[in-house]
């Protein structure tokens, strides 16, 4: 962000210009400090409000996947009979979260419950801080933006085995086990997923991932990763990565409420616990911003005529509709058994992942071909993604034909 | 600058200190990553920005989790008795030890020439120049440990996918 | 292939997302305070005590205080003390009545065997849900006050038994005034053939009591409530 943009309309600059506008109210020696203060601020201020909006939004969601309403009656408190279709739910929630007593098991290592929710929350908003929101509006400018993120989000997984050790419960520590098996299963993948977009843009720099991926054939077809062979089959696995990474539906095993009790999170209570689960929203966005930005374009306008919305506009609004996907994906989909969950990571989406690899480095060394050469460029890369997963899906599903009910009827 | 090599080495040390006199293991192992992280600070100080976050994605997140659960499968029991050396030879096995290990390490400490005063403004290396260098002179060590971490790979899948025996019999 | 169940179970829930906006028959959530579903006729909850006259509910309760019902109550919730005097019944005979009635609700477990063993048809089930209460002791107390309703009460939330009992009732009243005109009659007779020997011995009134008929404006045992749950907005 030290470059402020000259170019663009003035709701492009906007954010820019607002912040620095309000640093040099500071004097002099203080203003790289207010600098990334706002910044942090604005970061803190704007996802934290998305993430509220992201809880209402997905009860919501899932109530009208389900053909229910979903909360509609929150509204404002000192005004009866308003709803507001429940919009000020979250508030409500977070007003019940901080006043309910935090309830610590006596024989609990209190230090480390009480650094497990802050450290998990921590690390997951670390995480913002490489993510490109809008043409140069990236809070910290990194060679090695991608490495910083997943290093990010793998000291996550510290603050899992934390809240499970120290919780001094059999059932905690278990969960947590099978929760550190289930993240670090679907690290691999994740990453070998996201490796072919740096192999073919050449950058580990977010920022120039996102850059990389303007422009447009035609005028109408945008240069989006996910518009290639390759990249269309990482976005695949990277969003089941990604969903088991947060601990969404369908691999929402560690906290299971249904069976478990929140898994790891069985001595927590309160505020804690709101903390953790914030933390999961908080990943669960900057895994869908990292999404966003490697595959979809990151802060680019889809055609060419729309580039007069400004570029964050279009950040969030691929990071809604990413969000979107996620709830409507939880919203269908049955829980996996740890099995299912491991068997998927280890015998099915790490051999694609690698093969989608060499597709990458295909396309990267074709991409000089022009002319008829580029409809086999297509072509090869496009049977190297699907015979694959057709070859593994069948082999894999080998003696495991679609299953019968017995008692269940269509 | 140097009052955060000062803080840096501090947290480095006095994790690493305190993980030693501590008698809970885990707590111990906790110290260690924590320890492992203030390396990762010291290689953002330097900037190498690419080995900091390396540090961090491998040591903090991977192998903090083979020490945490090696510690836990292999705990014998919550009170952990103070361990005296059983005999004396044995603790001058594990001194001869321990101190070769530190001697090697300060004697190469105290080998390396460090110019101190030429150093200038730190290099600053992209990730790209590091590529280029990897897959250039250092091609052959960056494919040997290729191929063993591939050859890892593989058998974690293949041990993973190894359906047992006695699973196909009992037929749910 | 791999992931078609995946695809249509996507489109499923899609299509109860797009639905659930324009398809009234898909959202089967009834709002509760403001909307309610009509309760299924047999639906019971505490028991109520009939009375014939809204305006007297005290003097025209059916009960006669038997106690049989007290006695039948498996949790024992009711109490009930009878009365010195004498009141003529829904069939026009004089009966005692409760001076006391009262039934503990938070006791009560709604099993309905008072509403059944009752032999006047004065001990119904209601229909009330929302009893909630900040006293267990005594907002949950009813005493004969508030369990009397009113004939036309029962007939709104029982129409089909409602009308079976009316028309029992009916049948009982028409049998006593039968027998009593017989009897009156046969008085008559009786006075006719001794008139000179006793003159004017007051036979029973042959008169029915007014109450039952005038208060019983019950609907038609054809007018029932449709039995389908829908939604009453």
């Amino acid at each position: 962000m030290s470059v402020t943009a000259e170019a663009g309309t003035f709701l492009e600059r906007a954010p820019l210009v607002l912040r620095d506008a309000v640093v040099q109210w500071f004097p002099a020696p203080l203003q790289w400090l207010a600098h990334h203060l706002i910044t942090i601020v604005a970061i803190l201020a704007v996802f934290g409000v998305f993430f509220a909006f992201t809880t209402v939004a997905e009860r919501k969601l899932l109530g009208r996947l389900q053909n229910r309403l979903g909360p509609n009656r929150a509204g404002l408190p000192w005004i009866k009979g308003s709803k507001l279709f429940g919009l000020t739910q979250p508030f409500a929630d977070a007003v019940k979260a901080l006043t309910k007593e935090d309830i610590v098991p006596a024989a609990a290592d209190k230090l480390l419950h009480f650094l497990a929710p802050v450290l998990v929350v921590a690390f997951s908003l670390m995480t913002f801080a490489v993510l490109p929101f809008g043409r140069n509006l990236i809070p910290v400018e990194l060679d090695a933006a991608l490495l910083y993120f997943f290093a990010a989000g793998s000291a996550t997984e510290l603050a899992i085995f934390m809240a499970g050790w120290a919780s001094r419960n059999k059932y905690s520590l278990l969960a947590a086990m099978r929760a550190l098996a289930q993240v670090i299963s679907y690290e691999l993948p994740l990453m070998l997923s996201v490796v072919p977009v740096v192999l073919v843009v050449g950058s580990l720099s977010t920022s120039e991932i996102a850059l990389a991926q303007g422009g447009w054939t035609f005028g109408f077809l945008p240069h989006w990763h996910v518009f290639t062979p390759w990249g269309f089959f990482g976005f695949l696995l990277f969003l089941v990565a990604a969903l088991a990474e947060s601990n969404r539906a369908p691999f929402d095993l560690p906290e299971a409420e249904s069976e478990l009790i929140a898994g790891h999170l069985t001595e927590y209570s309160g505020f804690k616990y709101a903390l953790f689960f914030m933390a999961e929203y908080f990943g669960l966005t900057a895994l869908s911003g990292l999404g966003v930005t490697l595959f979809l374009g990151g802060w680019q306008a889809p055609f060419a005529f729309l580039e007069f919305i400004p570029s964050y506009a279009w950040f969030m609004l691929k990071l809604i509709g990413m969000i979107g996907f996620f709830i409507w994906a939880r919203g269908t989909l049955l829980r996996l058994r740890i099995d299912q969950l491991t068997r998927l990571a280890w015998q099915f989406m790490v051999p694609l992942a690698l093969i989608n690899l060499g597709n990458a480095a295909f396309w990267a060394l074709t991409s000089g071909w022009s002319g008829p050469l580029q409809f086999v460029r297509w072509g090869v890369s496009i049977a190297l993604v699907v015979g694959p997963f057709i070859l593994l899906g069948r082999g894999l599903n080998g003696g495991r034909g679609p299953r019968t009910y017995r008692y269940a009827t269509s | 600058m140097n009052l955060a090599l000062i803080l840096i080495s501090v947290l480095i040390l006095g994790s690493a200190a305190v993980a030693l006199a501590l008698r809970n293991l885990i707590h111990s192992a906790l110290l260690f990553v924590g320890c492992w992280a203030g390396i990762a600070a010291f290689y953002l100080w330097a900037g190498a920005e690419f080995v900091a976050f390396a540090q961090v994605l491998i040591y903090v997140g991977a192998v903090s989790m083979v020490v945490l659960f090696a510690v836990l499968l292999t705990r014998q029991s919550d009170a952990a008795e103070p361990m005296n050396p059983d005999s004396f030879s044995r603790f001058m096995r594990a001194l001869v030890a321990g101190g070769g290990v530190a001697g090697i390490l300060v004697g190469a400490i105290l080998g390396t020439p460090m110019d101190v005063s030429t150093a200038g403004p730190a290099p600053t290396l992209t990730v790209k120049e590091i590529g280029g260098q990897l897959m250039g002179p250092h091609a052959a060590a960056l494919l040997i440990v290729g191929l063993l971490l591939t050859v890892a790979l593989l058998g974690a899948v293949v041990i993973a996918a190894v359906d047992r025996p006695e699973k196909s019999e009992d037929a749910s | 292939m791999l992931g078609s169940g995946i695809l249509k179970g996507l489109a499923v829930t899609a299509k109860n997302f797009v639905g659930s906006y324009h398809d009234p028959a898909r959202m089967v959530t009834v709002q509760y305070p403001e909307e309610r579903s009509k309760l299924p006729e047999n639906y019971r909850s505490f028991p109520l005590l009939v009375c014939e006259d809204a305006a007297d509910p005290m003097g025209t309760l059916r009960c006669v205080a038997c106690q049989i019902c007290e006695k039948e109550c498996p949790p024992q919730c009711i109490y009930i003390e009878k009365s010195k005097d004498k009141k003529p019944d829904a069939t026009g005979k004089p009966q005692l009545y409760p001076t006391v009635f009262a039934i503990d609700t938070s006791v009560c477990m709604g099993c309905g065997i008072c509403a059944e063993v009752c032999p006047f048809d004065s001990i119904k089930m209601d229909q009330v849900f929302e009893v909630a209460a900040t006293d267990r002791f005594t907002e949950l107390l009813l005493n004969r006050e508030q369990l009397a309703k009113p004939n036309s009460y029962y007939h709104s939330i029982h129409p089909t038994e409602a009308a079976e009992v009316d028309a029992r009732l009916a049948a009982a009243r028409l049998a006593a005034e039968e027998k009593a005109k017989a009897a009156a009659a046969a008085a008559a007779a009786k006075a006719a053939a001794a008139a000179t020997a006793k003159p004017a011995a007051p036979a029973q009134p042959p008169s029915a009591p007014p109450t039952a008929s005038a208060s019983s404006t019950a609907p038609a045992p054809g007018a029932e409530a449709p039995k389908s749950y829908s939604r009453v907005s």
